[in-house]
């Protein structure tokens, strides 16, 4: 019955727009992709020191994000286990514990029930089977942190595959091999289901179209990035997740910081600590390469300079959460990436407020009712596996959304 | 000048640029800043260290000359076609006088009418405006959103 349900919707190149717009396809979702599978949720530095916690979040649903006393990291859910009220209300500090308002039942920053007022009233109650909720499991990759709350299932090393070599190349940026998540979060709110952002951000084909104002007026070399004769590539890499790799491209040019439109003379102190952690050949590899542009399946999209993580909040409502990447040891290059985080993404980025209006045009073009179907077909005739055995096309063509939906499918179609 | 008088006249200042932001007359809005302006939208709060945090905008006077050349090129689709604005400004109030120097705040409401819906803007606006010979500029437009530690939808009219 699933299989010719989602036969009906999904097929080699070729999407049903009701994937797009069904709440009823949403709520499966939730279940079988966002309560079902790993998610990310937040970065280690977010919460440095033991009780420091964060709220974030897993779909529509609030985590709160929390370091215990024993330095551990658990995802505990914003509900007290009296009456539902909800016991953190502010958006990020340092607390042993979480008390309710309503009738002070205080948890520990680990999620356990430490106490009660007037205890006489719940003799006999056992407190260890009144501990916060949780996200079942929680496990983190060279400092991002992601939660599944699905007891069982694959390991997190198993869901990231292939995309966790992404993780790899970006923590090299730093000369210390540490991202560090500081900068606080814009978040712009968009009219568009999640599905639209996600193919977006590995689409190498928008680009010119949705960017060439910006592309003209700041003479940016990202547009030639994303041109029928450019050396970059896009790779569907497994589970979901896909990357525009541009490091052929990046290559050909050679020039260190090239990926990041700049030079090693305007950044001096950035080269130098390169250098000296790397050695000056594989420091100069690591700079002419730059840093990845990979969607790891279903939120987490690495944007070279940012970070986005994506929050499907309805079926035609999804936030960006979006930052400049910080690299430790690199307050030169740290500097550059906020200013140019700042002027790219949000809801007034030069590019991001581009594509989210052309997410909200794509969420209320397929409520019209024909063509029923969204044709995934670019660059089909030329796609290749690559050495590593890993479906490639070029940089324009749409091989991640036809990776994305064969995975999607997969779990949709699981009982 | 009396203060009645002076309070007049950056009254005048702010109704016109509120004007050219409603009728989005870039070129005008433009001519209204110094050459050492900030144009700048906290994100998360009042904006404490915008060289460590993240702004929605945080604009020197030659990305605020992008964000224009963008708007002119017709193809800033986020604006094409445009928003429709309206807006309320209101609290005005000098806060200090140095020198050639204005600190003024009020109150802003902004209506917008766009391809997504209507959208409400609610902020408070704090300016340094400075007088250059005849006229005075804006060295610093700082741009608090009430809700700026929620999720907002795009904003890329002139605010």
């Amino acid at each position: 019955m699933l299989t010719t349900k989602w036969n009906n919707l999904i097929r080699p190149d070729h999407v049903h727009g009701s994937v797009y717009t069904d709440p009823a396809i949403f709520g499966e979702e939730l279940e079988k992709i966002w309560y079902g599978g790993w998610v990310y949720v937040g970065h280690e530095s977010e919460v440095p020191n033991p009780n420091d916690y964060i709220l974030k979040s897993i779909g529509p649903q609030p985590v709160i994000m929390a370091r215990d006393k024993d330095g551990a990291i658990n995802l505990l859910l914003n509900r007290c286990t009296h009456r539902g009220n909800q016991v953190c209300l502010i958006e990020k500090g340092n607390t042993r514990t979480f008390t309710c308002p309503y009738h002070g039942w205080a948890f520990s920053s680990a999620g356990h029930l430490r106490g009660f007022p007037f205890p006489s009233g719940y003799d006999g109650v056992d407190k260890l089977s009144l501990g916060l909720g949780r996200v079942a499991r929680v496990d983190s990759y060279k400092g991002f942190v992601f939660g599944c709350f699905a007891p069982e299932g694959p390991t997190l090393a198993e869901h990231l595959g292939a995309a966790a070599e992404a993780i790899d190349r970006l923590v090299r940026t730093s000369p210390e091999g540490e991202v560090q998540i500081t900068a606080g979060f814009l978040k712009h709110r968009s009219k568009a289901n999640w599905k639209f952002i996600l193919e977006n951000e590995t689409d190498g084909y928008h680009p010119q179209f949705v960017h060439a104002s910006i592309f003209s007026t700041a003479k940016s070399g990202i547009g030639d990035l994303y041109s029928s004769t450019s050396a970059a590539l896009t790779r569907y890499l497994g589970n979901g997740h896909s990357e525009n790799d541009l490091r052929p491209e990046f290559r050909r040019i050679g020039k260190p910081l090239g990926w990041f439109g700049t030079t090693p003379e305007k950044l001096p102190d950035y080269v130098s600590r390169m250098k000296a952690a790397y050695g000056a050949e594989t420091a100069e590899k690591i700079m002419i390469e730059g840093t990845p542009h990979t969607m790891i399946f279903p939120n987490l999209f690495i944007a070279e300079i940012q970070m986005f993580v994506l929050q499907a909040l309805a079926v035609d409502e999804t936030v960006q959460h979006v930052t400049a990447l910080q690299f430790k040891g690199a307050p030169d290059l740290n500097r550059r990436m906020r200013q140019q985080t700042m002027g790219s993404v949000g809801p007034a980025g030069f590019l991001l407020a581009d594509d989210t209006e052309m997410y909200e045009r794509n969420q209320r073009g397929v409520q019209s009712l024909a063509p029923e179907w969204l044709f995934l077909g670019r660059g089909r005739h030329r796609e290749r596996l690559d050495a590593d055995g890993f479906m490639t096309g070029d940089v324009t063509d749409e091989v991640p959304s036809r990776g994305m939906w064969s995975h999607y499918r997969q779990l949709m179609e699981t009982a | 000048m009396d203060e009645a008088a002076l309070l007049a006249e950056v009254t005048r200042f702010i109704y016109r640029e509120a004007r050219f932001q409603d009728d989005h007359d870039y070129d005008s809005w433009e001519a209204l800043w110094t050459d050492d302006a900030i144009y700048w939208i906290p994100a998360n709060g009042e904006g404490e260290n915008p060289d460590e945090e993240m702004s929605i905008v945080y604009d020197n006077r030659s990305r605020i000359a992008l964000r224009i050349r963008q708007l002119h090129t017709g193809k800033r689709h986020s604006q094409t076609p445009r928003s429709n604005l309206r807006r309320l400004v209101s609290n005005i109030e000098i806060l200090a006088v140095d020198g050639e120097e204005i600190r003024v705040t009020c109150n802003a409401l902004v209506f917008e009418s766009n391809l997504r819906g209507e959208t409400l803007w609610a902020s408070r606006n704090e300016f340094l405006l400075r007088r250059q010979g005849d006229e005075l500029k804006m060295a610093l437009k700082k741009v608090i959103l009430a809700n700026n530690h929620t999720a907002l939808y795009t904003l890329s009219f002139l605010i």
